[in-house]
């Protein structure tokens, strides 16, 4: 929160308040008052959807909960009551099903905007780790709640997430069993993952608070990559941030409502819809989408642990992100060579996602391979050798240069099309 | 003044680790019951061990039964299973110990350990991977055995593991012959 506050309460109720529990100013401060850098593009909203989807997943998922059952025996028929009996329950539970994949969609825009435009580096590293946080927790939160519905792939995805934790050596079947509550997934683990899915939401909005804390002590970034200099390089958060924000947001919803009312099952795979059978394993086990690129790490691998210890290590690398970069230049605006990185990055994590959903056969599996030497070649090798290598284009004074510069080239290509 | 302040400062510090290991030990005390309370309840001990008739199962056919929960799969093997099974060298198995809950632990991987002696045709063993814990299908994969798939592992007419990210070979849980074709799992 850059500068001193410039809330200033005319309504005597107002300030009576302020001077006991000053929340309306820490609201005004941060989200009216809040100077912005000028030149964020549509990148920059994803982490307002970011909010919203999270509040709608909250708030549909309690809904849910007043009608689920979470019993081996109930858990999928109650689903269907939901989706038939109950009033708006069919909206109500899809809306939570795709509102999880489209929150991941929002997420995944969001990490890669901050990939691309540096936003991890000096002084941010914090805000970053904390992002991470943030996707490791969404990660347990949508797998927990995929097995709510108890259909065969509820079943068999816990059944073989769980078991990864038995790769741990010495104490790793004492661990699976644990987790199950018993010697495979049944009851007791559907009740245990019911009440952690319940509750790890709210351990998200604590991260989230801390995420934002973060930003609005550092600023935010850019995609120049340059730090505020002046009040000329910032706007107000309210109203343009505000609306820009609103902007997107209500584009993002229309792709996500038609998902919703058009095609609910299409992000889903149509197995689930067998109930749950310990004794039968689908012809072709899948994770959800969100999952797929990590899930071909983990196949990639040919032995159990050292499988298990790639696919944590693909997320945990983004850690040290910050330091892996040695280039003192943020945005990929300014790094022709990194900016090149940065695509051929996201084919492969495209690559591996496809690779995910197929089965680990054949020619699949070099490609896996390669696609998952590929990710951590650049994360290893390639980024901290471009960092030094690479020659950056000449940085803008300051945003306002930036903007100016740009706006000035635009004016006469303009001109003749009017 | 300083003189007075040396002991009670030693006494301070005592006090302080003292009340410290003090609360570690409650702290740790606390946290048995919430932890082992997910550990699997007394009801689900209790589901350990059934019976299966084995007359029905013509040769060449598999059954599968549930026990605590997993698929148990009771085969009963053709000869030229037996044969294929026992004609592996145990040295070029990636697993080589029998897995077996009815052998001494560290057995070798032979077909002998892996079934009953005198009963070979029946193949007694859990249908869970050992890779991530899919149901493997029967008459499947590269080795006339079983393959998982989920992620591709191989399994022979033993039950052992022979290709694929699978470490360890099916294990063989503990059961016995109650008659000539009854058997008590568990």
């Amino acid at each position: 929160m850059s500068g001193h506050s410039t809330y200033n309460p005319t309504n005597p109720v107002m300030k009576w308040l302020d001077d006991r529990l000053p929340l309306p100013r820490l609201m005004y401060d941060s989200f009216v008052s809040y100077p912005v850098p000028r030149n964020l593009n549509y990148w920059y909203t994803f982490g307002g959807i970011l909010m919203i989807m999270m509040v709608s997943q909250i708030i549909t998922g309690i809904i849910l909960v007043m009608h689920y059952t979470p019993h081996v025996d109930m858990a999928f028929d109650s689903v269907e009551h939901i989706r038939r009996n109950v009033n708006f329950g069919n909206v109500l539970q899809k809306w939570h099903a795709v509102g999880a994949s489209f929150f991941f969609i929002a997420v995944y825009i969001h990490i890669a905007r901050g990939m691309y435009y540096g936003s991890y580096k000096a002084p941010r590293e914090i805000l970053w780790m904390l992002g991470v946080a943030i996707f490791l927790v969404m990660m347990a939160t949508g797998f927990m709640g995929y097995v709510l519905p108890w259909g065969q792939m509820s079943f068999w995805g816990a059944k073989v997430i769980t078991n990864l934790f038995s790769a741990v050596p010495f104490f790793g079947e004492a661990i699976v069993t644990w987790l199950w509550g018993g010697f495979s997934v049944d009851n007791a683990t559907l009740q245990r993952f019911f009440s952690l899915h319940y509750l790890l939401p709210f351990v998200l909005v604590g991260v989230v608070i801390l995420h934002v804390w973060a930003l609005h002590v550092t600023g935010q970034g850019n995609p120049t990559g340059v730090e505020v200099k002046s009040g000329q390089d910032t706007i107000a958060f309210t109203p343009f941030a505000t609306v820009k924000d609103a902007f997107a947001l209500s584009v993002f919803f229309i792709v996500f409502t038609a998902f919703v009312f058009y095609a609910p099952d299409y992000l889903g795979h149509s197995i689930n819809y067998e109930e749950a059978n310990p004794l039968v394993t689908p012809e072709h086990i899948v994770p959800e989408w969100y999952y797929l690129p990590f899930y071909a790490i983990l196949r990639a691998v040919p032995d159990k642990l050292l499988g298990v210890v790639a696919m944590f290590g693909s997320i945990m690398i983004w850690f040290i992100l910050p330091w892996l970069d040695t280039s003192k230049v943020r945005s990929a605006a300014y790094r022709p060579i990194f900016k090149q990185l940065f695509w051929l990055l996201m084919i492969d994590f495209f690559i591996l996602g496809v690779v995910g959903a197929n089965p680990p056969e054949g020619w699949w599996i070099t490609v896996g391979q390669i696609a998952t030497v590929y990710y951590f070649a650049h994360f290893l090798i390639l980024l901290p050798l471009v960092g030094l290598l690479e020659t950056p284009r000449p940085l803008p004074s300051s945003i306002s240069d930036a903007v100016l510069a740009k706006n000035a080239s635009k004016q006469p290509a303009a001109q003749p099309a009017e | 003044m300083s003189t007075a302040e040396a002991p009670d400062e030693d006494r301070r510090d005592f006090l302080y680790i003292a009340t410290g290991a003090v609360g570690a030990v409650g702290a740790a005390a606390l946290a048995v019951p919430l932890i082992d309370q997910m550990n699997p309840s007394a009801s689900v001990l209790a589901l350990a061990s059934i019976e299966v008739d084995l007359s029905p199962i013509e040769e060449g056919q598999s059954i599968t039964v549930k026990w605590r929960g997993n698929p148990v799969i009771i085969r009963h093997r053709t000869a030229k299973e037996i044969e294929e099974a026992k004609a592996v060298n145990v040295a070029d198995l990636p697993d080589q110990d029998a897995r077996n809950a009815n052998v001494a632990d560290g057995s070798a991987a032979t077909d002998e350990n892996r079934v009953v002696d005198g009963k070979t045709q029946y193949l007694v063993q859990m249908g869970v991977c050992t890779h991530l814990g899919c149901v493997p299908i029967g008459n499947e994969g590269e080795y006339d055995g079983w393959f998982c798939p989920c992620h591709g592992s191989h399994y022979d007419t033993s039950g052992r593991i022979r290709k694929g990210p699978a470490p360890e070979n099916l294990p063989v849980p503990e059961y016995q012959y109650l008659s000539d074709t009854k058997i008590k799992i568990g």
